[in-house]
């Protein structure tokens, strides 16, 4: 798609999002597809706007209710986009996992689980309120490579030190990346807990993902 | 002979955008009372006589401007028949929530608040807190919002989900919540409440885009405060503030709590002669401050937003965190005695 195009269509689109208008926002990407691939939709245009709303949420200029329903909408229309090589749900078995750690808040990982489908990344749902046994234990099971960990108390947020520390302890290659408001607030929490990465909005997580996973998703 | 401010009149001096002899302090502490009595966190808000104890020995050691009669969050839900989980070193969380369907809405009933045992502890504790005070000591009521208490009523999701696909029967939960928060509130102003905080973290652009809480939380804040009997203080729980001040000032309320993540200086500004500010000390960072770091976050709060009274100093979210130790607390306490008396020796305004 030339450049002008797909930054027209990324408006667009974004518009459509952000004024929660699923028929409009389906319109966008079904006449995208006709121009492209599914693979280089996902690529110019759902990402590119994706990181568009989760900058501008982290910047204050949009509410979280808007980057959640956003999320949302991409998710459905991917599936409809690509239904025999859809996101989350074929091909290989998923390396990336999310999961929110000694705590039931469960928003912030529902909006990054949306943005890394709606984006073409596998991921298994590992849940709420998971203790770091749980984790290390579904982590080998599932071979995962890269763990998303969502926390919104203070208290579960430190918990990631543990669970890092017991993924090291049995010798498990896991990549644990920490999310959630402590986090945005104390910038320097991730690296208090050992976190090998972390996202201050859902869509740094795609950013991060990709190049934990070096370009693999 | 030396004249004594009383805590009451500092503060009542400030929320008249006036200077006192010094910058209040609302150290918002709960989880600590239970470090300072030696309780575990579930058996020390089991009993109202813990929580005055607590905040007794709290005031007494750090010297800040009120009393906090807050339990927790979740002690609402259990009024509305949800379980709350507690934690050893965290504030207790609200248990699965009471409805999935939204069919179960318009057989809803608020609770009513003198059947409700664990909601009439915290009114014992106010009335201890308020004897005990004597009239010199503010004693801080708080109430969740009807715009935000149905994110545990729900789940956040479906909160989300349903102000598009079944806004009718949002409204109509939000209309149940304001009867059970006004009747909260004017409860706990009469069991001896100086002010009542309406916590209202959906109010914030943070989590809720402007023009949707113009035409839903904001029409509730402004009939509840108007039928609540006494001052109310509006707190976001770290959320932004900025876009909705002017709207924030159009309910009714006295003061707000905002966040860590704005500037102080321009929120005062924006507030000044309207509203009082209280903030914003980063509880999170708080609990890694060293004592030279907390009085210089201190002296910059109050360079940035005291001058001219107005300005209440306190945490962001309207809760301290556990994890903060009493060195920091007491280093915050000491630096507003420091810097915080008036005429101020630190301002950039």
């Amino acid at each position: 798609m030339p450049f002008e195009a797909a930054w027209s269509a990324q408006d667009a689109f974004l518009e459509a999002l952000l004024e929660t208008d699923r028929q409009a926002a389906r319109q966008v990407l079904e006449s995208a597809r006709q121009l492209d691939t599914p693979a280089a939709v996902l690529e110019t245009l759902v990402r590119p706007v994706l990181e568009r709303i989760g900058n501008r949420w982290e910047t204050g200029e949009l509410a979280l209710s808007q980057v959640y329903m956003s999320g949302r909408i991409c998710e459905e229309l991917i599936d409809t986009l690509q239904p025999d090589q859809g996101g989350h749900c074929a091909g290989s078995e998923p390396r990336v996992a999310i999961g929110v750690i000694e705590d039931h808040h469960a928003l912030g990982k529902r909006v990054v689980l949306s943005f890394l489908r709606a984006a073409g990344v596998k991921v298994r749902d590992y849940g709420c309120g998971l203790s770091v046994d749980e984790l290390v234990v579904r982590s080998r099971a599932d071979r995962t490579l890269v763990l998303l960990v969502s926390a919104l108390m203070l208290r579960s947020a430190m918990r990631i030190k543990d669970l890092v520390a017991a993924l090291r302890n049995a010798e498990l290659p896991v990549k644990v990346v920490a999310g959630g408001a402590p986090f945005v607030f104390d910038r320097r929490l991730a690296e208090a807990v050992g976190a090998d990465a972390v996202g201050y909005n859902a869509s740094d997580a795609l950013a991060i993902v990709r190049r934990l996973l070096g370009g693999e998703s | 002979m030396t004249v004594t401010t009383t805590s009451m009149e500092r503060v009542l001096t400030t929320l008249g955008h006036k200077e006192p002899d010094r910058v209040p302090l609302f150290l918002l502490l709960t989880l600590h009372g239970a470090k300072e009595t030696g309780l575990p966190i579930r058996e020390y808000f089991s009993s109202a006589r813990n929580v005055v104890e607590g905040q007794l020995r709290l005031r007494a050691r750090y010297g800040h401007d009120c009393y906090n009669s807050f339990f927790y969050a979740a002690i609402e839900m259990e009024a509305w028949g949800c379980e709350t989980r507690f934690f050893d070193d965290g504030p207790p969380n609200s248990g699965p929530p009471i409805v999935s369907r939204a069919c179960q809405i318009p057989g809803l009933l608020p609770p009513r608040v003198r059947e409700c045992s664990r909601l009439q502890e915290v009114l014992r504790a106010i009335s201890g807190l308020s004897e005990r005070s004597a009239g010199e000591v503010p004693v801080i009521g708080v109430v969740m919002s009807p715009y935000s208490l149905p994110v545990m009523q729900l789940g956040f999701e479906r909160y989300l989900d349903w102000q598009i696909e079944a806004p009718d029967a949002m409204d109509r939960l939000w209309r149940i919540n304001e009867e059970f928060c006004v009747e909260w509130a004017n409860a706990q102003l009469q069991a001896g409440a100086t002010a009542v905080c309406y916590f209202d973290p959906l109010a914030s652009p943070t989590i809720t885009a402007p023009e949707v809480y113009r035409r839903t939380g904001w029409r509730f804040a402004k009939r509840c405060l108007a039928r609540i009997a006494g001052p109310t203080a509006t707190h976001l729980a770290s959320g932004r503030c900025l876009p909705v001040i002017g709207d924030l000032a159009g309910t009714g309320t006295a003061a707000i709590g905002v966040s860590a993540i704005e500037d102080l200086s321009e929120v005062k500004r924006a507030c000044a002669g309207r509203l009082t500010v209280i903030g914003n000390l980063n509880g999170i960072e708080m609990r890694r401050w060293t004592p030279a770091e907390a009085e210089a976050v201190v002296k910059e709060a109050i360079a940035g937003a005291a001058s001219g009274g107005g300005f209440i100093l306190s945490d962001n979210h309207g809760e301290i965190p556990w994890q903060v130790s009493d060195d920091t607390l007491m280093a915050i306490s000491e630096a507003v005695r420091r810097w915080g008396e008036y005429p101020l020796r630190c301002r950039n305004e």
